[in-house]
């Protein structure tokens, strides 16, 4: 039996602006199975940053449900929703979203911090995740002293403080260059192999095709089609016309 | 079956981890919180120096040492007069409008940060407790600041008006003289400026702390300044 770890049921989110409504979901319904690399493709404004903020109980749906691990997100405390993002989900983010007054070190202890895990414990994981994501050198650096990637890696080693079982990224490439996207790719997808992460990223990098599992196709907040990874290496291999 | 165990609630973070967290970020955001900390300096210098000024002059009407620049309407009145009262409110409007401006400042444009927090798993509480020790404490910080700009101010002031004279009444305890009006003296006038500065930028902070706090971490991180 396939093991559901997240669920979206009729999801619609609508935004008020004055008296214009904008609908950015009208309606999503998708199942994601643990230990899945899923990714979210469409074109800017096609509501994938939306699907991801229902997804991570970053905001709340207009309609709809949002189980995660079976559990209707709708019907948790508030105190259950911040212990749910600190423990269950892991973030990143397009622009990094790292405190700046924190160093590198400091950010990836901060989730610790709100878990209430010993100083002594969350240095060791901090240090250990930071070697890790290959920062061992620069973990007392603040943010404004990294380049983009090494900014991302930061972002990746906190989003991991807490060993999340779900880790959430919003076009995690898109403010990097190729060779560093790539780089970043590599890593996200190391986690989801060796450790099992269901990573859930929302992206219109191509990079991205080949290390996903699914690829949810998102057009006007609505789900076009969802691919499986052998059906993608069929059309990737037709667009480089390398069939054999 | 893999983990399915229920979603437990998030637990409150000890007192000093606040602090300590409040700390390290007033540490690293020195230049800006010198910013924010100086409308708080300049209200509560303005303030003190005039309310200083004030009890200077009753102090050394009641010595009966006459003002070298007196003018009729001075000497005629006993203690504080309509203008110096005028002055005292106003300084306060500036000081209350001072600081509440400077702590919406200091909050709005740090909503990322609180959208942040709330991912990491930050209660509503919590950012708003971090907010208020840092306000309260740059409240303080400037306030004494400010108190001690005021009083020198007023004593230069003193000093030209009365001489060296100032220094033998100057009001530094608090009186009651028979016949004349209470006078708190200047201990007392800096430690309530510091108070009020304190009072002031907690309240100040605390209503767009406690807004940002409230919104979804989506909403906070959306908000560019
Ligand atoms: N907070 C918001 N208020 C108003 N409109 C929004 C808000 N967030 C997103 N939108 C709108 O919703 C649509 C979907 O946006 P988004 O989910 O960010 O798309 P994507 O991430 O795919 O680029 C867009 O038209 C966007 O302008
Ligand atoms: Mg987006």
């Amino acid at each position: 039996m396939a093991d559901i770890v997240v669920k979206t049921e009729d999801v619609v989110k609508e935004y008020r602006m004055g008296s214009n409504i904008l609908r950015a979901l009208d309606g999503i319904n998708i199942e994601i199975e643990r230990g899945e690399y899923i990714s979210l493709m469409g074109p800017s404004g096609s509501g994938k940053s939306t699907l991801f903020n229902m997804i991570g109980a970053l905001d709340r749906p207009t309609e709809g449900q949002v189980y995660i691990d079976g559990q209707n997100m709708s019907q948790l405390s508030q105190k259950q929703i911040a212990a749910f993002r600190c423990h269950r989900v892991g973030y990143i983010f397009q622009s990094y979203n790292l405190l700046h007054v924190r160093s590198a070190h400091g950010n990836v202890t901060l989730p610790m911090i709100f878990a209430g895990i010993s100083e002594k414990q969350r240095n060791e994981k901090a240090e250990k995740l930071l070697d890790m994501v290959g920062l061992g050198d620069r973990m007392y650096h603040l943010p404004d002293e990294l380049s983009g990637g090494q900014r991302q890696r930061v972002a990746i080693a906190r989003a991991l403080a807490n060993d999340p079982s779900i880790v959430l990224a919003d076009e995690p490439t898109a403010n990097l260059d190729t060779i560093t996207g790539r780089e970043i790719i590599d890593l996200i997808k190391r986690l989801n192999t060796e450790q099992g992460v269901t990573v859930i990223s929302a992206t219109h990098d191509l990079k991205m095709l080949d290390v996903s599992d699914r690829i949810v196709d998102i057009r006007d907040g609505l789900v076009e089609r969802i691919r499986n990874r052998n059906e993608i290496e069929i059309e990737v291999g037709e667009v480089g016309g390398e069939g054999e | 079956m893999q983990q399915r165990t229920p979603i437990e609630e998030q637990i409150d973070l000890p007192f000093v981890e606040s602090l300590r967290i409040s700390f390290q970020s007033l540490k690293i955001r020195f230049g800006r919180s010198i910013i924010t900390t100086a409308g708080i300096t300049l209200g509560i210098a303005f303030l003190v120096s005039v309310w200083t000024n004030n009890e200077i002059g009753i102090a050394l009407q009641e010595s009966g040492r006459q003002s070298t620049i007196n003018t009729f309407e001075e000497t005629a009145e006993q203690g504080i007069s309509t203008k110096d009262i005028w002055l005292i409110i106003m300084s306060l409007i500036v000081c209350v409008v001072g600081i509440a401006n400077s702590m919406l400042m200091a909050v709005t444009e740090r909503f990322r940060e609180i959208g942040t927090m709330k991912c990491l798993g930050a209660l509503d509480g919590f950012v708003v407790r971090l907010f208020l020790l840092e306000s309260g404490f740059q409240g303080f910080s400037g306030a004494l600041i400010g108190a001690l700009i005021g009083t020198l101010g007023a004593v230069l002031l003193g000093l030209k008006d009365y001489g060296l004279d100032l220094f033998f009444y100057f009001p530094l305890l608090p009186a009651n003289p028979e016949d004349g009006p209470m006078q708190l003296g200047v201990i007392i006038i800096i430690l309530l400026g510091c108070i009020l500065g304190m009072i002031l930028a907690v309240i100040g902070s605390s209503f767009p702390a406690w807004r940002a706090a409230k919104l979804p971490p989506a909403e906070a991180m959306r908000t560019e300044v």
